[in-house]
């Protein structure tokens, strides 16, 4: 079976008895990387001699230690949006362009502890604000389904790479869905965790109570093990929670009789591709068949959720962004001998137009007074959706929705309406705003041959039901479908 | 509440963003619109909700994110200019700010 070849137990089984070495799974790894590179536009950076540097030191550790951590030799792909020592971030930004950080971020340390391999960065949206991956300033990513339409974003490089058989494992971020959308429409599995679960040092920040390191993967215990690697207390980062990281291996059992699964029906409606709308609704008879109990269940705020994610995401990001001026790194523009005009020049010529949108937004919506009427209103209402949360999961353990309203749409079909982009996120930037976890699990192809996804919302810091709700699902419906571009 | 291209550029001034008269062209109809559609919570009466603050879950609150005020090894001087467009003398060079 072609599946098995990258599940990380199989090739971390084969590295610890010497079946197989870490350099020769890199190297086929990078050289897929390579290759796959020109349809898909997946990598922003292939780091070749590093990548084979660090799987020959695993090597040698397991030959001389007979030791073999639990990520040894797996090679992994990296959004550019993370920081990863001696490799470029970019963010997908020419205002970053060739900025090289000089330090890890605290996810990176730990899988790199954990002997996982970095083969490079992944393209993403400019400063992962997109739902299509167009919005990057070196081209965007193509769906391995049918290359052309888009991947998603604004993780679309991680989701592709990962789709396309590249790597077994990819990161992300998600602020508003950037990882369980293109994860529905690459047909891999894509995790937000609860907010605060791992750390947010070295991730390039977006909108900080919102964004939240995930995981790509094609199965569930390949998120599950990356999640128990990455997720924890880390000083760097004081919004991470104190909060013990279970082993999440230990709960796909497969028995989920009992479990309660909340059915909002009011999402199915207007809007809702009727594809996917049969999809989702053929998994739910699935959970159904398999012992769990559909609880009716009423979200009455989620149609407000993205009114309110573009007020508070783009306030965010107006601040988070004003630290590219060009005085600490990246780029500043020529020809600029005044300082204002220096800020104002570097950001015109840095920033792409989604970015600019976005920050001019965010300007906007934190102005004298315009606070109240739009920032502290959203607020508000962000109240109200974790409230509805609360109630509905006093009477569920997890809800299902779809991950995105519709399949990968085409290149270029949204691009000139900012405000039907946004729609995509419908689905996904509740859990956002809300804080807690959300995973997407790929259900089926449409008949057009593309990826359909539903997504498992939980309460906080329920992950261990989540993964055991989807590997019960995967243990009756695998999606062992492969796109057309794969390594 | 229309958003003018007047209010375009003075929002651009304040994010320190010069824009082309090609986006001002673009981005007001663009931005007027997306106000429009976040105006929407204007429906619902939130008179005695508390607003949300941040993300935090409440064990995330709960955690003391206090540490020591003790020192520990930072980047440093040299690591630290490494990545500055115009780094001079252990400084980061601006253009004159008068």
């Amino acid at each position: 079976m072609r599946e098995n070849k990258n599940n990380i137990e199989l090739l971390t089984e084969r590295v610890r008895t010497g079946e197989m070495k870490a350099s020769a799974i890199v190297e086929g790894a990078v050289k897929a990387a390579e290759t796959l590179n020109k349809p898909l536009n997946a990598f922003l950076e292939i780091d070749r001699t590093r990548a084979l540097v660090s799987a020959k030191e695993i090597d040698a550790r397991v030959l001389s230690s007979n030791f073999a951590p639990v990520l040894a030799g797996v090679p992994i792909a990296i959004k550019d949006n993370i920081c990863v020592q001696g490799m470029q971030t970019s963010c997908g930004s020419r205002i970053l362009g060739n900025y090289h950080p000089p330090y890890n971020a605290t996810v990176i340390e730990r899988l790199l502890g954990a002997g996982a391999v970095v083969i490079g960065k992944t393209n993403c949206d400019e400063f992962a604000m997109g739902s299509s991956n167009e919005n990057s300033a070196f081209g965007p990513v193509k769906n391995p389904w049918d290359v052309t339409r888009v991947p998603g974003g604004s993780s679309g490089g991680s989701a592709a790479a990962v789709a396309a058989g590249i790597v077994p494992v990819a990161l992300g971020s998600d602020t508003g869905g950037s990882v369980r959308q293109p994860a529905s429409l690459c047909g891999v599995f894509g995790l937000k965790p609860t907010y605060g679960r791992n750390s947010r040092y070295g991730l390039v920040a977006f909108a900080s109570s919102l964004d939240q390191v995930g995981v790509f993967a094609r199965n569930t215990l390949d998120v599950a093990q990356v999640l128990r690697v990455i997720a924890g207390r880390d000083l760097h980062d004081a919004t991470t929670a104190d909060v013990p990281v279970p082993d999440y291996a230990a709960e796909l059992t497969g028995d989920i009789k009992g479990a309660r699964i909340g059915l909002p029906q009011s999402l199915f409606g207007e809007g809702l591709d009727s594809e996917v709308r049969v999809a989702v609704e053929k998994a739910v008879d699935i959970y159904r068949e398999l012992g769990a109990e559909i609880v009716d269940i009423e979200l009455p705020n989620a149609q407000f959720s993205i009114a309110v994610y573009y007020i508070i995401a783009t306030a965010e990001a107006s601040s988070n962004l004003a630290r590219f001026d060009g005085v600490r790194y990246g780029f500043r523009a020529e020809n600029a001998p005044e300082l204002r005009q220096m800020y104002k020049k570097t950001r015109e010529e840095g920033f792409g137009a989604e970015v600019k949108r976005r920050i001019m937004l965010g300007t906007y919506v934190l102005s004298a007074g315009y606070y109240e009427a739009y920032y502290g209103k959203a607020q508000q209402v962000r109240s109200l959706i974790k409230e509805d949360f609360r109630r509905a999961f006093a009477s569920c353990d997890a809800i299902i929705t779809p991950t995105s309203p519709t399949p990968a749409f085409s290149l270029g079909e949204k691009v000139d309406n900012p405000l039907a982009m946004y729609l995509n996120d419908i689905y996904t930037v509740t859990a956002n705003l809300a804080g807690i976890p959300g995973l997407n699990v790929p259900c089926g192809l449409s008949s057009q041959r593309l990826p359909i996804g539903f997504q498992l919302l939980g309460a906080y810091w329920s992950e261990p039901t989540l993964f055991k709700l989807a590997h019960a699902y995967e243990m009756v419906q695998p999606f062992t479908e492969r796109p057309p571009v794969y390594a | 509440m229309p958003i003018t291209k007047a209010d375009v550029e003075k929002i651009a001034q304040l994010a320190h963003m010069e824009i082309t008269a090609e986006e001002l062209k673009i981005f007001a109809p663009q931005m007027a619109d997306i106000v429009a559609y976040v105006e929407q919570l204007n429906e619902l009466d939130t008179s005695n909700v508390q607003p949300a603050l941040g993300g935090l879950t409440p064990e995330g609150e709960a955690t003391d994110s206090s540490r020591a005020d003790e020192t520990s090894p930072s980047l440093g001087q040299k690591s630290a200019l490494a990545e500055a467009p115009d780094p001079a003398r252990g400084h980061f060079r601006v253009p004159k700010v008068l």
